[in-house]
Parts: C-alpha cells; sequence; structure tokens
C-alpha cells in the first residue's frame, strides 16, 4: 500500500483538507531519472543473474546437449546419428565466406530468404491484425452479432490450417497468395478469438460505470472496451506470430519459392544437410525476436500495468 | 470544528426520485425469484437517504434499475417527475445524471487519475478537454487530493481510490449519486476518514444520494433517512429519519440521539433479517 | 438463462451458419449462372458438391481407413508427448537444478516450428512412420510443457506453505498440492497439443506423401491427392472431415480432463 501515514493519524473533527497527504508532494515523474534508474535495475539484475547458479547450469544445460550432439555425430559416429549434420560442420558452414552449401551469414541468398519469410509473415500478421482484431472486438461487444457469426468462426476453426493448401492454391492462382494466405488464417483466427475474450474478460462494472458517466455506446467502445481487451489481444498476438511461423514454414515447405521454409525443403532434396540446420536455427532466432517484438509493443502500450507495483 | 458549507439552493434539477410501486422478477413458473415487490417511495431533493437491509433484499437491485442496469418488471420510477422506466420503458437509460460509486474500484485503470475524474464532462461534451480539466483539479484539491492527478489507478491506495472515484462521480453535477456499499471491506479507519470526506462532498455540493450498506452505524452517521428494506419479497418496511444536525461529526456516534436511532435501526434490521433466515430455512427443509 | 433466450441464440447461429452456406453457394457457382465470376470464390466448388460427394465417400472403407491411419499418428504422437512431456515437466518444476539446466534448453528450441524438423527426422528415422510420429511428438510436446510449467508458477504459494504446516514432506506436497493444482494446466497444454498435433500430421501427409500410394493415406494425404487428380469437391471434404475429428479430438481430452478434475464441476 502507498497510503501516506498521515491518513491514518486524523485527528477527530478535521476535515478532508487536513488528512492529505501534507508532506508528501507529487512523485516526480521525471522521465529522464525513470529511465536512468531502470538501466541501473537492469544491469543490476543481469550481474546478479551472472553470478547465481542460474548462469552456469545454462551454460552447462547447453554444453551437454552440443556435446552429446558432437559426439554422437562427429566422434562415435552412431548409427542413424551419423547421417545427420554435426555441429562442427554446422558452424564452420554457416560462418564460412565461400559456404560449399551456399549459404551462410555472408551469402546474399541467405538473407533474401530471411527476407522472403519475414515479409510474408508481416504481411499475413498485419491481415490478421486488422481484420481479426475488429471483428472479435465487435463479436465481444454485441451479442447479437456474436450469435450470428460465432458459430461460422467455430465450424472454420478446428480445419487445420495446412488442409486448406490445395483451396489456397485454387483460389489464389499466384505463387505468393496462397502462402500469405495460409499464414494469415492461422493468425486471424488466434488475433479473433483472443480479441473476443479480452472484451468478455472486462468487468461488467467499468462498462456500467462509463455508461453512468453519460458516455454513448461508440465512446464506451473506445475509450472502455477497447482499452481494456488491449490484454487478452496482445497474448492473442504473441500466439497469432507463434503459428504464423508454424504456418509460414509449413507453406513454404509445400507449396513456396524463396524462404526459410523452401530453404529447408531445397536443402534437403539437394542433400545440402547442414544448411537445414542453419535454417532451423535461423528460423529459431527470428521467431523469437518476432514474440519479442509484439510482446514489448503490448508493454508499451500497457504501461499503466507496470507502474505501481503490479496492484 | 470544521467550516459549515453553504447549501445549494434548491434548483429544478433538484434530483427528487420517485419510486411507485415497482416490482422485479426473474424467471418463471416454479425457479421464479421476485427480488422486488409493490416497493414504494419518494426521495426528497437533496436528501441523504440510505438503505440497509439483509442480503439479498433488492437494494442492489434497485439502485441499478434507478441506474439504467436493471430492468423492472413492475411500476414506474420518476425522477424529477421524468419517467426513468415503468410501462412501455422497462429500463431506464444510464446517464450522467445518476452516478453510480460501485463496491470494486471502477476507476479505469489505463487512465490517470485526471482523466478519470475528467471522462464524465468531456465525454457527455459539456465542456472542452481544458476546462474540464480545470475542473477536475479543483474538486480534487477540495477533496484533499493534490499531487495524485497523473497517477494511475493501480498506483493508488485504496482509500484515495475511492475519494477519486467519487469526486469522478461529483464532478458531472449529476441529480442522483447512487453508491453500493462503497465502503464495505475497509478497515474502521480508513471507512471513517471515507464517511467523513463523504459527507464533506455532500455538505458543500447537496446532492441527493442513495446510499446501500450493511453497516447500521454508518447508515445512520450518514443519513438524513434511513429505510430499512424486507427481503422476499423485497419492500421498504420502514423509514427512520435522522434528526441530527449537519454538519457531522466523529463525536456524534457517541452522542444517545445516534445510539438510540442506531437501537432502533438495528432491530428493524434483526427482524428482517430473522426473517428471512428462517424463510430460507424453510425452503430448503 | 431461459429456454427462450437460449432457442434465439441457437436460431440465430444457424441462420449465419445458413447465410454463410448459401454466401458459399452463389459466390461458386456465379460464374455459371450469370457469367460473372466472383474472384478467388468460383474457383471453390459448391456446397452441393461437397455434400454429395461426402455422402458417396462415407460409405466406402477406403475413407473410413484415412481416419484410422490420420487418428494413428496423432494419437502416437500425442502419446508420446504425453509420457516425455508431462514428467519433465514436473522435474523441471519441482528441481531447481534441473530447471536450470534443460529450462533454457527448451525455450531455445521451442521458436522452431515442428515441420521445420522434418527433412532431419527423415534422415534420422528409419521409416517415414517414425519420423512423422516424431514431428508429432515435438508438436505436442512444447505447448504441453510450456503449459504445466506456466500453471506451476502459478500455485498459489500458501497452499505449498500450508501443505508443510500440516506435516507433508517433499513427496507428500508434490503428490497432494502440486499434481492436482497443475493438473488444469495440464489438461489445456494437452488440449493444444492434441490440436497442434493434427496440424502437424495433416502437415506431414501433404509433404511426404502420407504413405502408401495405393490411396489409403490418411485424412491429409486425402486432401492432397484429390487436388492433384482434379477432384475439387472432396478436397473440401478431406478438409471437413480433418475438422471434425480434430474438433472430437480436443474435446475428448478436455472431457477426459473435467474427469480427473471433479472438483471443477461448477457448484
Amino acid at each position: 500500500m502507498t497510503a501516506p501515514p498521515s491518513e491514518a493519524t486524523v485527528a477527530p473533527g478535521h476535515g478532508l483538507r487536513d488528512i492529505a497527504p501534507a508532506g508528501r508532494s507529487a512523485p516526480a515523474r521525471d522521465v529522464a531519472e525513470t529511465e536512468w534508474t531502470r538501466g541501473r535495475e537492469l544491469r543490476w539484475r543481469l550481474r546478479r543473474w551472472i553470478l547465481s547458479p542460474q548462469a552456469p547450469l545454462m551454460v552447462l544445460g547447453f554444453a551437454l546437449v552440443l556435446g552429446f550432439w558432437y559426439l554422437a555425430v562427429d566422434v562415435f559416429e552412431l548409427p542413424r546419428f551419423r547421417a545427420l549434420p554435426g555441429p562442427t560442420e554446422v558452424i564452420r558452414e554457416w560462418t564460412s565466406r565461400d559456404p560449399a552449401y551456399g549459404t551462410s551469414i555472408f551469402t546474399s541468398s541467405y538473407y533474401t530468404d530471411i527476407w522472403m519469410s519475414l515479409r510474408r509473415v508481416a504481411i499475413a500478421f498485419c491481415f490478421a491484425l486488422a481484420l481479426g482484431v475488429p471483428l472479435g472486438l465487435a463479436m465481444g461487444a454485441s451479442a447479437r452479432f456474436r450469435h450470428y457469426s460465432f458459430p461460422v468462426l467455430e465450424l472454420l476453426r478446428p480445419i487445420p490450417i495446412l488442409a486448406w493448401v490445395p483451396l489456397a492454391i485454387l483460389m489464389f492462382q499466384t505463387d505468393e497468395a496462397p502462402v500469405v494466405f495460409l499464414t494469415f488464417l492461422a493468425a486471424f483466427f488466434a488475433t479473433t478469438l483472443n480479441a473476443l475474450l479480452g472484451v468478455q474478460s472486462i468487468d461488467e462494472n467499468l462498462v456500467r460505470a462509463a455508461r453512468c458517466l453519460g458516455a454513448p455506446p461508440w465512446r464506451v467502445f473506445r475509450t472502455v472496451i477497447v482499452p481494456g481487451a488491449l490484454p487478452y489481444i496482445f497474448t492473442g498476438l504473441q500466439v497469432a506470430v507463434g503459428v504464423s511461423w508454424f504456418s509460414l514454414v509449413a507453406g513454404e515447405m509445400i507449396a513456396g519459392q524463396h524462404g526459410l521454409g523452401y530453404l529447408i525443403n531445397s536443402s534437403y532434396t539437394t542433400t545440402r544437410y547442414p544448411t537445414i540446420v542453419i535454417a532451423m536455427i535461423t528460423l529459431g532466432i527470428v521467431g523469437f525476436l518476432s514474440s519479442a517484438a509484439v510482446r514489448a509493443v503490448g508493454n508499451r502500450l500497457m504501461a499503466y500495468r507496470t507502474r505501481g507495483g503490479g496492484r | 470544528m470544521s467550516a459549515v458549507v453553504a447549501q445549494a439552493p434548491p434548483g429544478v434539477n433538484a434530483g427528487a426520485i420517485s419510486i411507485r410501486e415497482v416490482g422485479k422478477s426473474y424467471g418463471e413458473g416454479k425457479g421464479r425469484v421476485v427480488a422486488l415487490e409493490r416497493c414504494s417511495f419518494e426521495i426528497a431533493p437533496g436528501e441523504f437517504r440510505v438503505i440497509v437491509g439483509p442480503s439479498g433484499c433488492g437494494k442492489t437491485t434497485l439502485l441499478g434499475a434507478i441506474a439504467g442496469f436493471h430492468p423492472i418488471t413492475e411500476g414506474e420510477i420518476r425522477l424529477d417527475g421524468e419517467l426513468l422506466c415503468g410501462p412501455g420503458v422497462p429500463q431506464a437509460r444510464p446517464g450522467g445524471d445518476r452516478v453510480v460509486v460501485f463496491q470494486h474500484s471502477t476507476l479505469f485503470p489505463w487512465m490517470t487519475v485526471l482523466d478519470n475524474v475528467t471522462y464524465g464532462p468531456v465525454v457527455q461534451g459539456r465542456m472542452t478537454r481544458d476546462e474540464a480539466r480545470e475542473r477536475a483539479r479543483d474538486q480534487l484539491a477540495a477533496a484533499g487530493l493534490v499531487g495524485y492527478e497523473d497517477l494511475y489507478p493501480g498506483e493508488l491506495s485504496s482509500g484515495v481510490a475511492r475519494r477519486v472515484e467519487i469526486v469522478r462521480a461529483l464532478v458531472n453535477e449529476p441529480r442522483v449519486l447512487l453508491l453500493d456499499e462503497p465502503f464495505r471491506g475497509m478497515d474502521s479507519i480508513t471507512k471513517s476518514v471515507m464517511q467523513q470526506g463523504l459527507l464533506e462532498l455532500y455538505d458543500r455540493s447537496r446532492v441527493t444520494v442513495f446510499f446501500i450498506t450493511h453497516d447500521i452505524e454508518e447508515a445512520v452517521f450518514l443519513g438524513s433517512r434511513v429505510s430499512v428494506m424486507s427481503t422476499r419479497p423485497g419492500r421498504v418496511q420502514a423509514t427512520i429519519d435522522v434528526d441530527i444536525p449537519r454538519p457531522r461529526e466523529v463525536g456524534v456516534l457517541t452522542s444517545p440521539c445516534f445510539r438510540e436511532l442506531v437501537g432502533q435501526v438495528s432491530e428493524l434490521v434483526r427482524d428482517e433479517a430473522r426473517r428471512a433466515f428462517e424463510a430460507g430455512e424453510r425452503e430448503l427443509a | 438463462m431461459n429456454a427462450k433466450a437460449r432457442r434465439t441464440i441457437v436460431r440465430r447461429g444457424i441462420l449465419g451458419v445458413l447465410a454463410w452456406l448459401a454466401f458459399w453457394e452463389v459466390g461458386s457457382q456465379l460464374g455459371e449462372w450469370i457469367g460473372v465470376a466472383v474472384p478467388f470464390l468460383d474457383k471453390v466448388p459448391p456446397p452441393h458438391a461437397v455434400v454429395g460427394d461426402l455422402a458417396e465417400l462415407i460409405g466406402e472403407a477406403g475413407y473410413w481407413n484415412s481416419w484410422a491411419l490420420s487418428l494413428q499418428r496423432v494419437l502416437w504422437g500425442f502419446a508420446f508427448a504425453i509420457a516425455i512431456g508431462v514428467p519433465l515437466a514436473l522435474l523441471i518444476v519441482t528441481i531447481r537444478t534441473f530447471r536450470g539446466l534443460f529450462f533454457p534448453i527448451f525455450e531455445t528450441l521451442r521458436p522452431i516450428p515442428p515441420l521445420a524438423w522434418v527433412p532431419l527426422a527423415i534422415i534420422f528415422w528409419p521409416t517415414q512412420e517414425l519420423s512423422i510420429t516424431f514431428v508429432t511428438f515435438l508438436g505436442a510436446f512444447f505447448p504441453i510443457v510450456l503449459n504445466i510449467v506456466d500453471g506451476a508458477a502459478q500455485i498459489d504459494r500458501r497452499l505449498v506453505l500450508i501443505s508443510r504446516t500440516l506435516g507433508l514432506g517433499r513427496v507428500g506436497t508434490f503428490a497432494r498440492v502440486l499434481l492436482p493444482s497443475t493438473l488444469p494446466a495440464m489438461v489445456t497444454g494437452a488440449a493444444v497439443g492434441m490440436g497442434i498435433t493434427w496440424e502437424v500430421v495433416v502437415a506431414a501427409e501433404l509433404i511426404s506423401g502420407g504413405g502408401n500410394t495405393s490411396g489409403d493415406g490418411g485424412l491429409g494425404f486425402l486432401v492432397w491427392n484429390s487436388y492433384q487428380g482434379g477432384d475439387l469437391p472432396r478436397i473440401v471434404v478431406g478438409m471437413i472431415s480433418l475438422g471434425v475429428a480434430g474438433y472430437l479430438s480436443s474435446t475428448m481430452v478436455r472431457a477426459l480432463g473435467a474427469r480427473l478434475m471433479p472438483w471443477r464441476r461448477a457448484a
């Protein structure tokens, strides 16, 4: 509780003005100072983590797994394992200026593939956001609309995204569109559902309060429902990013040109095995970064939650 | 003794509530629940009316009906002669003339205190944002809440939050202020501070107040008249006038007049509670 | 909610679905009817053709065989994910050292889409079935573990403290407090994992041809095969079948979960 101490020690007979926090002025919200203390806090936290048992354990864990991989593939050449690309091969290939299989951090095709995949996810994600959030919000806000539209959504949602591949290819006769469409579809369902849940999670009394303060329904929607649903919407967006990458890779493997999924598939069919692993790791990194980006935007927009010690 | 605040002159929009033969029931047949039945009473403009009664006697339903959150099935409610809800209009439209303070905080968590308080006037278009801000600052200052304007509700203590919420309601100059057990669950010290604060704001604005509580002492301390509601059916059993002069201070709590009134109300409430309890037991048996 | 309100909701739902079906029917046929083709939609087979094809297929053994094949793959992968994922998650949650060792690796591997593992799986595992099962396992494994870890983090610390006060040792606390508390998260993780399993199985069946070329290669293969053979309505039949299968599986997981948690039944 951040109650000023003077509040509890009221002498009887005093008016409100006297029990107002006397010595405590408005907390200084100097932006520069806050950011400086935050930077300091982060550094302190980082140092504490490095010195904790967590850090060496993590290193040990990675070492164990990488070690196992190295031993199984490169050193002992265990059956089944020896066909796999080993860590030394992968790292050597990834960092070489003239990669034997054509893809490394020094080749432009690597970045083209990353860019192609990123671009598709971004476009699909934007569409899903633009269509899914309003739809979900509308379904949450209007019971009538929800009664008409929710069953249709729930009929389509269980169909695995990849089952749409042939239909997508038929509908959009180009190369790019089906892949983007699949990615969009996956993100769309997650976004819509979470937006709907977000609206339903809002305390009914908040809406009532807004209405009895005189807000017309549209104003209530804009100032209460949308901000109120934001936490769930961002959870939905993070999920959407995850399923977007999932669908994108599948789509690229089946029906795409360029991109990381396509790279994995083509590397497999042309027996360029180390490249498979390079592409997989890249996918992991890019996927993680995109999720983190969404989360960061969400935290920024909902900064009011973190202030005040998480009441 | 704090300063006696000037009385607001009674005006046209003075907030007289007229509740006539109001009934509210849900369900059909066997599962039919009668929340209110032939509930009638009148609240004069500027009156501080407190409603007490056992759980489930329809107090909150009545408040909801006045505010426009629940429909009624019989009777009518009028505000200054205008029909709020009644035959043909089962549910009133919520509006800035009847503002509610709920049991749990309904400050908008994503807006600062200032934005919360200016919400009503801005959204109703009655003032520009700057005018509303100035007004809000004044009212917050008058309520002893200087320095909180740019904080978010998550950063406020519960006592401060409640006060902000009451200011948010009053800044709209409503005809009626409806409060549904606003101080429930607070420790007694904070509660007494809140009560004092509310009384000050009331004395200054003389808005009509409809206040629900379980706490009988609170009821008699705050109210001009205290109505005891019965349960099953929900109806006003009796109304007691509290003749203690305003402004009231903590010293009132030990006066013999006060204690007698509390005794009277307690007895009425206890009878009702016992009846309700027995009725409940009979239904279970 | 009274019966009348419920009827209204059902009525509206049915109307909504019918409206959408009508839109689909008209949209896909408009080109034929009046010569003005609706973009995208006119390439899609109309509902009546789909229904007709479904009616036909239901009588064929091969169709149900596809169901069985896909279900089999799903269940194997799912079973492994539960068998390995749940104990692993519980270890992560109870033994701090283990958590420090393995959770970072888990989190590092998690963003890699399961399907990206397909080529490596094919290289590694001797049979195609095993590789599909492996990828299916991966798909369900991550959400199951994650949900349990998240769920355990949300356990009210006081419950643990109380159990200690009541004299339960580490094992007792584990069995009587931790397990039941994480059960809801396990069920949620399982349901999510089940959904992903279907996605992966379909993808795997599409990518790797689904097994034997005789045409009985699972529902995903049914979809792809129909596409390649130009049998458009059958594509949609396959999609619908997959939707139904996925929905039924998730529902069963949740129903099973609800049975394991009798305390959760609404009063």
